[in-house]
């Protein structure tokens, strides 16, 4: 902490205006760019009075790695690579979100077979996701416990990722035009065992926090935000039903078949930490809903599409057909050329509404890709909501904001 | 549920000639703009009792340096939840002009999204509160999102793009 006899520079405005009705000297306290509570690399210049926060700005781009650029010169299927390193707590969203994107763009019907794998992996990524910041959120407020029932229950969302895709962290999961590989013996036991081992570990950690006094009192009527100043600030996602705005993109505008499924959406009323949390929670249980119907009625059939161009052929084929040798060569070396478009495609993302706006000029990369990161978008409204508050607030607010630094930053 | 036609036709009943270039790119209803009237358009959408878009979901930039007299674009997408119902607003700027009104003051969440796009693009957008850089560093002097930027050093020579059909 540093002690600032002038007004810091960034709150210069705020301060000046303000200054008379502080009693106490101003201090400002650099939360961050590496503090163990941002859970990544972001920096927020606090202005406080004494244990009062009074103004709040931040500063982002510490991670940022130019991936639009990037994209321009990227074939397809490469940019799924970069999709990965956004919100690296659920990653199977982003990929098959920008599949589908690029499915849209070249009129592939994906069968709904792999429709169904998508949605279960996107779902177990969703609980992943949440599974994290509600953890973590445990941990900021002092409650380790909680935290370390979940994880090892994420260990195991990981283990079928690895079933699926071979990686862990960064999946790079499925391709344009299905699936890479059908759903082994192996990973459909697993995923069965994570449908039954799963609920009771969520039903314990729901009775160690839920109801719990001292966690009560630490979030609720913390960072609370309205419906209508949630909307203005471009929430989306368990952040904004936590305001008590109904939107989700799953039942808004259906995509890989989620129109199939029944689920609940749930929704809090007063938008503070305490409601994001429950909201979390209650999607988890929804989540598990929906894979457990989906793998009730998988379809049989294929896991891909019949696209030959855009989907590389089986190994198999590439070694003794002469098409398929050449269709492999063709995309490998990104010789594909996609056809002139322009796209906006969202998905429900752990945080919420992620969007990919591309454009496409007829040529083998994105003439223009554009990711709309719901971090970004809603985290500008973090000193709203954590002013006249205290630093310990601030940090349950942060938490369960679910900020994650690669997505902040693309 | 409102139709694509249906709110074409009361956006050019209301900003007649300002509005042209509708399309409807895989159903998204697509129109063009002035930067004069990009603000109203968007307080009349939001404010029209029938459309109730009142959701910004992103603004973004696009540079097409071949297109003279309109070399940058600042795209719009707009959204009404009790209409489920998305619409895209274009305006183009000339690059000797980059000057766009901002919607700060419509919508809270504009602050970083105009941010970004003059981080990456150049585009200043009048009366933003904070129009600094985002993402990239303060002291970088160029907009890296534009297209005479190469992604990779043009003098390397190890990398023949021929072979890579590029």
């Amino acid at each position: 902490m540093t002690e600032a006899p002038i007004a810091p520079k960034n709150n210069g405005n705020l301060v000046k205006d303000a200054q008379v009705q502080y009693v106490n000297e101003l201090t400002t306290l650099n939360l961050g760019p590496t503090h163990p509570a941002t859970h990544g690399i972001f920096q927020n210049i606090l202005t406080m009075d004494g244990e009062k926060i009074v103004a709040g700005e931040q500063t982002v781009g510490y991670i940022h790695r130019a991936f639009e650029k990037i994209a321009e010169r990227r074939p397809f299927y490469q940019i799924t690579t970069l999709t990965d390193r956004m919100n690296y707590c659920s990653s199977p969203i982003n990929n098959m979100g920008w599949h589908m994107t690029v499915e849209k763009l070249l009129s592939i019907e994906v069968p709904k077979r792999a429709q169904y794998i998508r949605v279960i992996m996107m779902e177990l990524a969703r609980i992943a996701d949440h599974i994290v910041c509600n953890g973590i959120l445990g941990v900021d407020a002092g409650a380790f416990t909680g935290f370390l029932y979940v994880y090892e229950k994420r260990e195991e969302i990981y283990e079928i990722y690895e079933e699926m895709c071979g990686a862990r962290l960064t999946t790079n999961m499925g391709r344009v035009g299905g699936m890479e590989r059908d759903l082994t013996t192996t990973a459909i036991r697993k995923i069965n065992e994570f449908l039954k081992s799963f609920p009771p570990v969520l039903k314990e950690f729901e009775r160690l926090f839920n109801r719990n006094r001292i966690f009560m009192d630490r979030t609720i009527g913390v960072g609370g935000i309205s419906a209508e100043r949630a909307m203005s600030y471009g929430f989306t996602g368990p952040n904004l039903r936590a305001a008590g705005v109904d939107y989700d993109v799953r039942v808004m505008s259906p995509y890989s078949s989620y129109e199939d499924f029944e689920f609940d959406i749930p929704i809090g009323q007063h938008g503070d930490t305490y409601d994001r949390f429950m909201v979390r929670n209650e999607e988890m249980w929804q989540s598990l809903r929906i894979i457990e119907q989906a793998m009730k009625n998988l379809p049989e059939g294929p896991y891909y599409a019949d696209a030959p161009e855009y989907y590389l052929p089986p190994k198999k084929e590439v070694y003794r057909n002469m098409e398929a040798l050449i269709y492999h060569f063709k995309i490998v070396m990104g010789e594909i050329e996609a056809p002139v478009g322009e796209i906006y495609h969202t998905v429900e993302g752990g945080n919420g509404e992620l969007g990919f706006y591309l454009i496409s000029d007829g040529g083998r990369t994105p003439y223009r890709l554009h990711f709309r990161r719901p971090c970004f978008i809603y985290y500008q409204a973090f000193p709203e909501m954590c002013i006249g508050s205290t630093i310990s607030d601030a940090i349950v607010t942060m938490s369960s904001l679910n900020v994650i630094a690669g997505e902040l930053d693309a | 549920m409102l139709t694509n036609q249906f709110v074409a036709e009361e956006i050019v009943k209301k900003f007649g000639d300002d509005v042209f270039d509708f399309e409807e790119p895989f159903g998204m209803l697509t129109l063009s703009t002035t930067r004069e009237q990009i603000i109203p358009m968007l307080e009349y959408l939001r404010n029209h009792s029938e459309f109730k878009i009142s959701f910004l979901t992103d603004i973004t930039g696009i540079h097409y340096p071949d297109n003279a007299g309109q070399e940058f674009c600042v795209v719009y997408h707009v959204h009404s939840f009790i209409q489920n119902f998305r619409a895209r607003i274009k305006v183009f700027l000339a690059e000797a002009d980059l000057h766009i009104p901002t919607a700060t003051g419509l919508y809270a969440s504009a602050n970083w999204m105009e941010r970004e796009t003059y981080d990456f693009f150049g585009i200043i957008f009048d009366g933003h509160p904070n129009l600094t850089r985002i993402l990239n560093m303060d002291e970088m002097d160029y907009f890296p999102m534009r297209r005479q930027y190469p992604l990779e050093d043009a003098t390397r020579e190890d990398k023949i793009d021929a072979l890579f059909g590029r």
